[in-house]
């Protein structure tokens, strides 16, 4: 059974983001991780690239297929896990400690559109 | 159309695989994890189902000059029990299918082909047969057939399934009574390493299959690692390396088309190829970083577009992003810097040899 964590907003297309005052850590979800099977590697945008909500932000690839991230919400990218350029599998171990990009968000609002833990739990199953 | 599915389907549904669909068949991609079978093979002995792929029997006093006709190598005075690789090509030169031919006597050869081009193969082995005095017999419903690969796949097929195959040679085969049933037995496989593939009715099959993975000693493998370890040792996927649109040669097969043949469907294109040369070409990119090039994905020189890549990974043996790509031949020397298109961004490479680790074959 993955693991889902309270406190966190959740996408329908497996992200999450844990905010931390004026930022958000977006990363995927367990769920997300254990579906992908091995990540081998993460395609990650750049320090000060605009993200806006809904929209592709990098991917996350296993040896077979590689799954676009989407970001839950908009901002300017202010770091990435550069852990995850030299050991991906990371995301595999703790998918919520190991986020990929850290945003400062540009519209706190969006995050209402998002699930709670209960409701992303739901579309899990 | 609905997918068809194998003798072992409900084997690999008990095993939990992964399955997907891949030429008409529903297969399993993976077992556990595509990593871990990849490595079973090349250290140990992982055993494929590979009934889906389809087999075809020509026999007649004309078989000979028949495969001659249909089939790039060079069949011409072969000893029984050899087995050859090649193609057959369509008139212009494209590439129907790559398969095996079987020498089961002077008048009957056993042909292995791929599971997405059986009726299409098959459909022009009947027309091209129509001027010869031949049969020919799809018997790709009646045959199930393992792959058991790797550097223990001779201690396995010996103990655990009981079947003399030591003295075998590479790309040789012998036919065994087994259970009242004929069967084949021949040193090939599709990985890179030491291995066997093993032909036989759906309950000889199953029966084997069965023995082999309450054995312990062959580990079950799906059409994901099985592309991942073909790939490895530059062999080509038919729809990735040939495609109808592509000649042998320039998929840099030539060693295959053997063009001082008296004759063969598609000879004229492709012995103008081997002397004038080809215009693009399949060859090896070798990335910087760790970004996977993907087939489809654009290469690229000078911000322009020079070719496409058809396989890539991040190799599971080596740890390198390569992949093999159809470049323009301008830019198919090796050494060539180029780059992929990865996510948007052109990642830097090198053109190299299109083999990315070392085949370990028993000769």
């Amino acid at each position: 059974m993955a693991k889902v964590i309270e406190g966190l907003y959740y996408a329908e297309s497996h992200e999450y983001v844990r905010v931390e005052g004026e930022f958000g850590y977006v990363g995927i979800t367990d769920y997300a991780q254990d579906q992908l099977g091995n990540v081998v590697y993460v395609d990650m945008p750049e320090v000060d690239d605009e993200v806006t909500a809904g929209e592709e932000f990098g991917a996350v690839e296993s040896v077979k297929a590689a799954s676009d991230l989407f970001c839950p919400v908009s901002g300017t990218v202010v770091e990435v896990n550069e852990a995850l350029e030299d050991e991906p599998e990371l995301v595999n171990q703790d998918a919520f400690e190991n986020w990929i990009i850290k945003v400062r968000l540009s519209d706190p609002s969006e995050l209402e559109a998002l699930l709670d833990a209960k409701a992303y739990e739901a579309i899990c199953e | 159309m609905s997918d068809k599915r194998t003798c072992l389907y409900e084997r690999h549904i008990a095993l939990n695989a992964k399955m997907v669909s891949f030429g008409g068949f529903e297969m399993p991609i993976q077992y556990t994890d595509i990593t871990d079978e990849h490595v079973a093979v090349r250290t140990a002995c992982g055993v494929f189902d590979v009934s889906h792929m389809g087999e075809v029997l020509v026999t007649g006093p004309e078989a000979e000059r028949f495969v001659q006709h249909i089939f790039t190598n060079d069949i011409a005075g072969a000893p029984v029990g050899k087995i050859f690789y090649g193609m057959m090509l369509h008139p212009n030169g494209g590439t129907i299918d790559d398969l095996l031919v079987y020498k089961e006597g002077d008048e009957r050869f056993f042909l292995v082909i791929n599971a997405a081009n059986i009726d299409k193969d098959y459909n022009w082995i009947e027309l091209q047969a129509k001027n010869f005095d031949v049969v020919t017999e799809n018997q790709s419903e009646y045959y199930g057939q393992l792959a058991v690969q790797g550097p223990k796949a001779e201690a396995v097929v010996e103990k655990v399934l009981g079947l003399a195959c030591e003295e075998l040679v590479f790309y040789t085969f012998k036919k065994m009574e087994v259970d009242g049933e004929t069967i084949i037995v021949s040193r090939t496989g599709y990985t890179g390493e030491d291995g066997f593939e093993i032909y036989g009715s759906h309950a000889f099959t199953q029966k084997n299959w069965d023995k082999l993975i309450e054995s312990g000693e062959a580990k079950p493998c799906g059409l994901g690692c099985r592309d991942t370890l073909r790939f490895e040792v530059g062999l080509p996927l038919y729809g990735d390396e040939l495609t109808d649109d592509l000649t042998p040669i320039e998929a840099g097969l030539g060693m295959f088309v053997k063009v001082d043949k008296e004759e063969f469907v598609g000879k004229e294109v492709v012995a103008r190829q081997k002397i004038e040369g080809v215009t693009r070409k399949i060859v090896g990119i070798e990335l910087e970083g760790r970004a996977i090039p993907r087939h489809g994905y654009e290469v690229v020189v000078n911000d322009e577009v020079v070719g496409e890549v058809t396989t890539g990974y991040n190799s599971i043996s080596t740890g390198k992003s390569v992949c093999m790509a159809l470049v323009k031949i301008e830019f198919a020397k090796l050494g060539t810097p180029v780059q992929v298109r990865i996510h948007r961004k052109l990642q830097n490479g090198v053109v190299i040899k299109k083999r990315f680790y070392d085949k370990s074959y028993k000769k």
